[in-house]
């Protein structure tokens, strides 16, 4: 593998020698074998691959929601697969924010409440949550949205929402998965392009999963994936190095 | 935890189509459990109505009878007896039995005969109007001032009519506690005068009151009685065994279980069917909750307290809207049977409890089976 020059910054995720598979006896299929790297804070690294790469259950590995076979992952130091169930979920509470593909926000909520969930989850007062949430609905330009429930919203309207409440409980790391399958061109580069001037800061590590090579510009380093294994990674904006 | 709570109840609430399903499937089940159960608690309480009215603490009885209606007359030699039997402060002899009342417009009316001890009257009614001494007079019968006293044209003080071809005056009127379950008028007089009006076997006490020196000497008197062939229950036990007929040996018990049931079987399946409807739909969201933090215990905290909402919600308009319909049949049918007793709400409670335990289970097992990752993969 190798690892492009980059500037000395802070290493926010380590993973080593991951490796995850599914299935037993004759049906066991190895998704993810032998991956490592790093990530740091203040860079967005993109994870690309082809469908059945190992993408996802790569990054679900990192993000502390599917136990690896084997490897080890710290974020910010912290070894999460070391901690129990309730301490990892509170640990992904306060230090790692999802925007799911299909954005999962509640229909019968508002998009305000929507936004506030990770924070009222924090048990933080109900008022506080929603006011904490209008001001990040301010960040991604829909405060005047607050109170409409999310069927009312565009596609990517939905992803701002999704974004914000991934943001409102200031996480350190951000997982995207594939957030610009939903939506057209112009929308997916401009909420892209939103991150990555709004959302990104020196505190904050940003993955995304995706295959839209039209945004791999925004990407400060890709990281590529091909039969659950890295086969690379590049600098954004120019084509993935193989080796 | 406030905060969670809130959210699962407008996670539940603003789908307003299942929550109202939830509601009014709970509703309709709890109305007819407590309906249906309220009605037996009224046959049960009528049934009994002379037991509590008489209000005598034991009661001596040929071992046949079943109910207090059914009366098997016992020898007048057993009266003695009982009242030689050591722990017995005083026994008395009580006549009930059926007449019939020609009224003034030559119509014809069934009435219920108490027959009071003649020198002690107990067990005599709460006077309404007139005196109980009134009784002894020529002809004496007091009247019961309960929803069947219309049946006689309800009479005043000094009414006159016939009662199996023998003079008949209404002397007083009385308030009893409990209303009988027969739908007759029940009329008072003296022992011997009852016997005088009233066409009997060989055999004419239908019972005999006992007062106990003591509760202690409850026993030992039961134990005396048995000797004698006869048998001496306490009031609750006498209660109880009328109650144990109605139940067990008619068809009441059984229809009521019945529709019980019925009624169970239909909240169950209306709330257990909508609220794991409710839970599939959302399943996707329970599992981005996982993913972004919030553990399986905070869900089904979550999931147990919608389905504990409207549970009781559906408890609480299911039983007051019994209590108006029960309410509303006693404006229009004063004989109308039905009691909401605790024993009711609290079988409601336990068969809601029920349906909203078997509605969170399914629930619960598919949120806690939903892992975040299933929720990446899509």
């Amino acid at each position: 593998m190798q690892m492009n020059d980059q500037p000395a910054r802070s290493v926010a995720i380590r993973a080593e020698g991951l490796t995850k598979g599914f299935g037993e006896g004759e049906t066991y299929t190895r998704a993810v074998s032998d991956v490592s790297f790093e990530a740091y804070h203040g860079e967005i690294l993109f994870v690309v691959g082809p469908s059945g790469s190992g993408k996802t259950t790569m990054l679900s590995m990192v993000s502390g929601i599917l136990r690896p076979d084997a490897g080890r992952v710290a974020i910010e130091e912290t070894d999460i697969w070391s901690m129990g169930t309730d301490a990892l979920a509170h640990f992904r509470l306060h230090k790692i924010g999802f925007v799911f593909q299909d954005f999962h926000l509640f229909p019968r909520l508002t998009t305000a409440e929507n936004v506030a969930i990770p924070l009222i989850v924090q048990r933080r007062d109900w008022n506080e949550a929603i006011a904490e949430a209008h001001r990040f609905l301010d960040i991604v330009g829909l405060l005047n949205r607050a109170d409409v429930p999310p069927v009312k919203l565009s596609g990517g309207e939905q992803q701002r929402v999704a974004i914000a409440r991934a943001l409102i409980a200031q996480p350190d790391v951000l997982v995207f998965d594939e957030p610009t399958a939903s939506l057209d061109g112009d929308t997916g580069r401009n909420i892209i392009n939103f991150v990555r001037t709004q959302v990104l800061n020196d505190h904050r590590c940003i993955l995304i999963i995706t295959h839209d090579s039209r945004i791999f510009e925004f990407a400060d380093r890709i990281l590529n994936m091909e039969d659950g294994r890295v086969t690379g990674i590049a600098n954004g904006g120019s084509h993935v190095a193989h080796e | 935890m406030f905060g969670i709570l809130r959210l699962a109840y407008k996670l539940l609430a603003n789908d307003r189509t299942k929550f109202t399903a939830l509601i009014v499937g709970i509703t309709f089940a709890v109305f007819l459990m407590v309906q249906m159960t309220a009605m037996f608690a009224g046959v049960l309480a009528r049934s009994s109505a002379t037991v509590y009215n008489i209000g005598a603490t034991m009661w001596v009885m040929d071992p046949a009878v079943q109910t207090v209606a059914n009366t098997i007359p016992m020898p007048d030699t057993v009266l003695d007896q009982v009242r030689s039997m050591p722990g017995v402060k005083f026994a008395v002899p009580i006549y009930s039995g059926g007449g019939l009342v020609k009224l003034p417009d030559g119509t014809y009316q069934a009435v219920t005969i108490m027959g009071l001890d003649d020198d002690t009257l107990f067990g005599r009614p709460r006077m309404l109007e007139g005196r109980i001494e009134d009784i002894y007079g020529e002809s004496g019968f007091i009247a019961v001032v309960d929803s069947e006293y219309a049946k006689l044209h309800s009479p005043e003080v000094g009414a006159e009519f016939e009662i199996n071809d023998n003079r008949a005056r209404i002397v007083g009127l009385a308030k009893v506690s409990s209303n009988g379950l027969f739908g007759v008028p029940t009329l008072y007089t003296t022992y011997n005068r009852a016997l005088q009006y009233l066409p009997n076997a060989r055999f004419t006490t239908s019972y005999i009151l006992v007062e106990p020196k003591s509760a202690a000497d409850i026993p030992r008197i039961q134990a005396a009685v048995a000797r004698t062939g006869y048998v001496a229950l306490t009031r609750d036990a006498f209660v109880r065994q009328i109650s144990n007929f109605y139940t067990f040996q008619t068809g009441i018990g059984t229809n009521l279980l019945m529709m019980s049931a019925i009624a169970f079987i239909v909240g169950l399946s209306i709330s257990g069917q909508t609220f794991y409807s409710f839970i599939l739909e959302n399943l996707e969201k329970f599992g981005a909750l996982k993913a972004i933090g919030m553990t399986s215990r905070e869900l089904v905290l979550m999931i147990l307290f919608q389905a504990g909402f409207v549970s009781l919600t559906g408890y609480g308009l299911g039983t007051g809207l019994c209590a108006a319909m029960i309410w509303l049949a006693r404006a229009r049918l004063p004989d109308y049977a039905s009691i909401i007793t605790y024993a009711n709400l609290l079988l409601a409670l336990g068969m809601v409890v029920v349906i909203a335990g078997v509605s969170s289970w399914f629930g619960v097992r598919r949120v806690l089976r939903i892992e975040p990752f299933d929720i990446f993969r899509g």
